[in-house]
């Protein structure tokens, strides 16, 4: 199994550690991983977007020209992204900020209100938690729990007082997403 | 324990572990991570020196005198900026210092952009400044193979007496993957000290230098300096292999491009093509006797880098017209994906098979 | 001049401590009469390399020796940034307002209207830019401890420049912070002149563009 993703949006909507979450979470689960963020002067610009790989064997490039799986937290990467998509492919869509009337016919679309459901837990900026839950729901790329478990250790040193925010939020995304 | 590290910051933690206590450098894309993780890490090292240079010529000069006072030194850039460091590597080279400089190329020629490439393989195994020397350059493909890498490095610069590049990409240094480093910092054994300027106290003056007013003597210092490499060419020759034993198309490929060649190279097994890899972890000393070897028992060479056309010289240089070389080129930043890659080796592999019938 | 700090090394019992960069040029064969520790740098890094031996070995005493084309030419960013990061090393300029290595070519120091043989016609501010004076450009830092431009046209001069040389090293030894004694110094072959006018020529001429002087001193 490889399995490329690519997570798309604003500066400051979280995006990369969006990527950056589910790549430890891989990494935690024992699977073979690369994180490829976008860098330079193409960060500046206000859009970012990273690449997360995920593989039962190694992984012989981080970059995805043809993804399985597209994040877009808004417009511009929605439109971006959902181009480079395989056909058949899914894309993940902030509904929030994202009109999807402009979608391919090939591939799957799912709305995650993303921003609406974090307001609704008092944080906007763990909407991109929330988003990282729905996405695993129909990913399946890690287990769920084992990822709430490792969350103290995902986060990192430091950011103990953000655990409880951020499991909440990924809750909150992952059982929006029905079976 | 694993952690998800990018690659420039691998090489600093490696660094720091491998006794490493000056760093000193100029921002430059795609490589700004390791010296503000150097700034930071650095700060919690006993006699732990960092500056942000003014230029990357003050930078390596910097280096230059760390080097000469004792300390384990390193600098890190960016083609263009790479291109700066050359006076010093130079003199570094001259005077016998040892030192470790980190290039993670970038698409040039000029400025370029910061997309990662292979464009300055020339600059790099020539020795890249002025004069008849050469430098170690090691070629990692993993965020694990520039952690493990750079403590070699450092080994290396003290044996040899010498500045050794790591050469990397901008794909490389961004990254990240899982990575483990060792347990306990490393204690340097640096075997031949004599050359470290410490003040004048008890011994005969020391004097590093480079001028050498006289041919005669300045002959007898570049054959010197000849006789190291020839040294470091019989024992630091370093590559790896992948499913080359029953192989009828071999492909040369380092860093990025030689993963992007060994994803190629199993689709094409999955498909049934006899396709193997050689791919050096020493760009200089460069392996000439595994490809010699190989090419008794085959005679397609592939070499695929993300340049137009570098390493490919030497691999003919190794091959002295004995087997055919086969080349695919990227420049300027693209990095094609291995499906993209396995097609084009396909195509050629088929051709050669076509014309041994 | 090489003998004059080799004076105050001995003198200040400092010989043993020493580490010294001489640049490429003349100041290299240096080595050949001083009995220290030296390693010569690239053509205007002087400080650069200072920087990273004094870093390294803050118990010794650092010094650079450079000439006016090493230093406020192809050396200027080495020099100005080490100045300004306040780095416990010491510089003796040597400010002889000609490049005498190779042969007498203009100097950013030379003097308008000088004749060398890169300015032919004399050099014309218009086309060449004026003298930069050194010590003057860095006491416009904040970092620098002590700058003073001294000669050693004649005895009196000279004892006044081994005064600032053992000032300097006391400011390096003391961790005060960076300082640079510019000597201004004869150079008869590419001026054209005796050395009796040579040294004439330091008092008549050249001081009164490169006012001798403490310039900036930091209480130490």
């Amino acid at each position: 199994m490889l399995i490329k993703t690519i997570f798309s949006g604003f500066g400051g909507q979280g995006v990369l550690s969006m990527g950056n979450t589910l790549a430890n979470a891989a990494m935690l689960q024992g699977k073979y991983v690369t994180y490829l963020p976008s860098y330079g002067a193409e960060v500046r610009g206000g859009t970012a977007n990273c690449t997360v790989a995920i593989g039962d064997e190694e992984i012989a490039s981080p970059v995805a020209s043809e993804p399985d799986f597209v994040v877009s937290m808004n417009q511009p990467s929605f439109l971006k992204f959902q181009s480079t998509l395989q056909t058949g492919g899914l894309i993940l869509v902030n509904s929030t900020l994202v009109n999807v009337a402009a979608a391919r016919g090939d591939i799957e679309v799912i709305e995650v209100p993303t921003s609406e459901l974090a307001e609704k837990l008092g944080s906007i900026r763990a909407a991109n938690m929330v988003m990282l839950g729905a996405f695993i729901k129909v990913s399946n790329l890690v287990s769920f729990q084992l990822m709430l478990k490792n969350l103290p250790e995902i986060l990192g040193e430091g950011k103990a007082k953000l655990i409880k925010i951020n499991k909440e939020a990924l809750e909150a995304g992952y059982n929006y997403i029905k079976e | 324990m694993k952690r998800l590290m990018s690659g420039n910051n691998a090489i600093g933690e490696a660094a720091v572990l491998a006794g490493c206590t000056c760093y000193f450098g100029y921002p430059i894309t795609p490589q700004n991570e390791l010296p503000e993780y150097m700034a930071k890490r650095l700060a919690a090292v006993p006699d732990g020196v960092f500056i942000q240079a003014e230029s990357e010529l003050a930078a390596i000069n910097m280096v230059l005198g760390a080097s000469v006072a004792g300390a384990r030194a390193m600098t890190s850039s960016s083609s263009p900026g790479i291109s700066l460091k050359q006076e010093g590597i130079s003199f570094l080279a001259a005077q016998e210092l040892p030192a470790v400089i980190v290039n993670m190329m970038r698409g040039g020629p000029g400025l370029g952009n910061i997309s990662p490439a292979q464009s300055d393989y020339f600059q790099a195994t020539r020795g890249g400044g002025h004069g008849d020397y050469k430098i170690i350059v090691l070629a990692p493909a993993s965020v694990q193979e520039l952690a493990d890498t750079t403590a070699l490095a450092f080994d290396l610069a003290d044996m040899f007496r010498t500045p050794v590049m790591i050469l990397g990409d901008g794909m490389l240094g961004q990254m990240m993957e899982p990575v483990t480093f060792p347990a306990k910092k490393k204690e340097r054994h640096l075997a031949h000290a004599d050359y470290v300027l410490t003040g004048a106290k008890g011994r005969p003056a020391r004097l590093v230098k480079s001028l050498i007013l006289d041919p005669k003597e300045a002959e007898d210092h570049n054959w010197k300096l000849y006789r190291k490499y020839q040294r470091i060419e019989q024992q630091e020759v370093r590559y790896e292999t992948f499913m080359l034993d029953d192989a009828a198309m071999a492909v040369l490929a380092y860093g990025t491009a030689a993963r992007i060649a060994r994803g190629a190279i199993k689709r094409l097994r999955e498909e049934g093509l006899k396709i193997g890899l050689i791919r050096p972890l020493t760009l200089w000393p460069f392996p000439n006797k595994i490809i010699q070897d190989t090419a008794k028992h085959l005679h397609d060479f592939f070499v695929f880098e993300m340049s137009t056309g570098q390493m490919v010289e030497d691999v003919k240089l190794a091959l002295e017209g004995k087997a055919r070389v086969h080349f695919y080129g990227r420049p300027g930043g693209v990095v094609p994906t291995p499906v993209e890659l396995s097609r084009i080796i396909s195509r050629h592999y088929y051709q050669s098979q076509k014309r041994k019938k | 001049m090489k003998k004059v700090y080799a004076e105050v090394l001995d003198e200040m019992d400092l010989r043993e401590k020493a580490i010294c960069v001489p640049p490429a040029g003349c100041a290299v064969l240096a080595y050949d009469y001083i009995d220290i520790d030296m390693v010569e740098a690239p053509h205007g890094r002087g400080a650069a390399v200072a920087t990273g031996i004094k870093r390294v070995r803050p118990e010794n005493l650092v010094f650079s020796y450079q000439g006016d084309g090493d230093l406020a030419a192809i050396g200027t960013a080495e020099t100005l940034h080490a100045a300004n990061r306040g780095e416990q090393i010491t510089i003796f300029f040597v400010n002889n307002a000609v490049y005498g290595m190779t042969g007498g070519q203009m100097a950013p120091t030379s003097l308008l209207g000088q004749k060398t043989t890169t300015s032919p016609a004399g050099r014309d501010p218009g086309r060449e830019g004026y003298p930069i004076k050194v010590c003057e450009v860095l006491a416009q830092l904040g970092a620098p401890a002590y700058l003073e431009r001294v000669a050693v046209n004649k005895p009196a001069a000279i004892r006044n420049t081994k005064k600032a040389i053992a000032k300097a090293f006391q400011y390096q030894l003391r961790k005060t912070g960076f300082s640079l004694v510019e000597i201004l110094s004869p150079c008869p072959t590419n001026w054209k002149l005796n050395s009796v006018e040579s040294c004439a020529w330091i008092d008549d001429v050249m001081s009164k563009v490169f006012p001798l002087g403490v310039i900036k001193e930091t209480t130490c």
